[in-house]
């Protein structure tokens, strides 16, 4: 199999109604059309999915890892913003 | 409709997408892209599944029964009856994709209409479920053909010899004998004639948007369902065969 210069695409899968998409994994396409059917064959062919996104990968922006104490330490002494003291109706699924 | 005729119609749907599916499994590991060769791979089984249903019924009605293995791996070439079109070697990605273009819309219309008979029960149950999976081939493979024909001129070139090289195996998929024949009066299989002209408008349809043009004065072949095949089929089967035969009924 060659290399090919077709861009790359990230996938995200609905597993089943109700759910929120999650990433997959990333695929190569020419076209939005193609990277749909490609995501199709390449991660729901033992019924993963009921609904596809695919995004070019180099639309997404991503933080740095340099930045990460900037962002995230913050957050670490603060317990009372920390959503843990609640305990959450079993209705309430998937939140 | 008598059972031997019936057992023909079962053998021709039951070989052609064994047939088809062995060649697409070539490709494994060999396709131009990853997910290409995903692709193709995942026809080749939605084909296989088909295969052991027809193939299944196919065996129940013969006087000695037989199992979807015994017909598949123990039939030689003269006594498969799959379209001529389908044995065709896989050529480059372009010849597969014109080959299975051509007959992922015959395939189409032809199992559209199994699922909507009410003659054979089993039939339609299989049908039913053929359909969603053959509606996906049909994007597939019509989809490759625009992206082909309306792509470089190379491309262009190249998928527009395809059509013209395989033009002559489509005449045969609606050539009818005593058993299609039958089929037809029994409401079970289409009618052929108005088959082609449904299937030759569709061909058209993407033939156009993609650029390209079907070839004209082309001699038609055909043999497919009487057990006269190309050369190419016995190769086939040789390697789809040797493992089978030579281990009968071995488990793994």
């Amino acid at each position: 199999m060659s290399n090919n210069n077709w861009p790359l695409w990230e996938v995200f899968i609905r597993s089943k109604q109700g759910l929120s998409h999650r990433h997959v994994g990333s695929l190569h396409a020419a076209d939005a059309e193609m990277a749909i059917g490609n995501a199709r064959d390449v991660y729901t062919r033992r019924q993963e999915g009921v609904g596809i996104w695919v995004v070019p990968a180099s639309d997404i922006t991503s933080s740095s890892p340099d930045d990460s104490e900037k962002l995230f330490d913050p957050a670490n002494d603060k317990v009372y913003r920390h959503p843990t003291f609640f305990v959450l109706p079993k209705e309430v699924d998937h939140m | 409709m008598t059972n031997s005729q019936l057992t023909d119609i079962l053998l021709r749907l039951g070989d052609d997408s064994l047939v088809l599916s062995q060649r697409l499994g070539e490709w494994c590991g060999h396709a131009p892209i990853l997910e290409e060769d995903i692709a193709l791979t995942n026809i080749a089984l939605d084909l296989l599944g088909q295969t052991q249903s027809y193939l299944t019924l196919a065996g129940n009605l013969l006087s000695e029964t037989k199992t979807d293995d015994e017909l598949a791996f123990h039939r030689d070439a003269t006594d498969f009856q799959n379209l001529l079109l389908l044995e065709q070697p896989n050529g480059h990605f372009g010849d597969t994709i014109a080959r299975q273009f051509l007959f992922d819309i015959f395939s189409l219309l032809k199992v559209q209409h199994l699922a909507s008979q009410s003659v054979n029960t089993d039939i339609a149950a299989i049908a039913a479920k053929a359909v969603k999976e053959i509606r996906y081939h049909v994007d597939h493979s019509s989809k490759w053909v625009v992206r082909l024909g309306d792509g470089t001129p190379e491309s262009h070139d190249r998928i527009q010899k395809s059509i013209n090289d395989l033009w002559k195996f489509t005449g045969e998929m609606f050539m009818c004998d005593e058993s299609d024949n039958a089929g037809t009066q029994a409401g079970l299989l289409p009618d052929y004639t108005s088959m082609k002209i449904e299937w030759l408008s569709r061909v058209e349809d993407t033939l156009n948007e993609a650029g390209l043009t079907i070839p004209e004065n082309v001699d038609m072949k055909s043999g497919g369902r009487r057990g006269q095949h190309t050369e190419h089929l016995s190769i086939m089967l040789e390697e789809m065969q040797v493992l089978p035969r030579l281990h009968p009924g071995a488990n793994w």
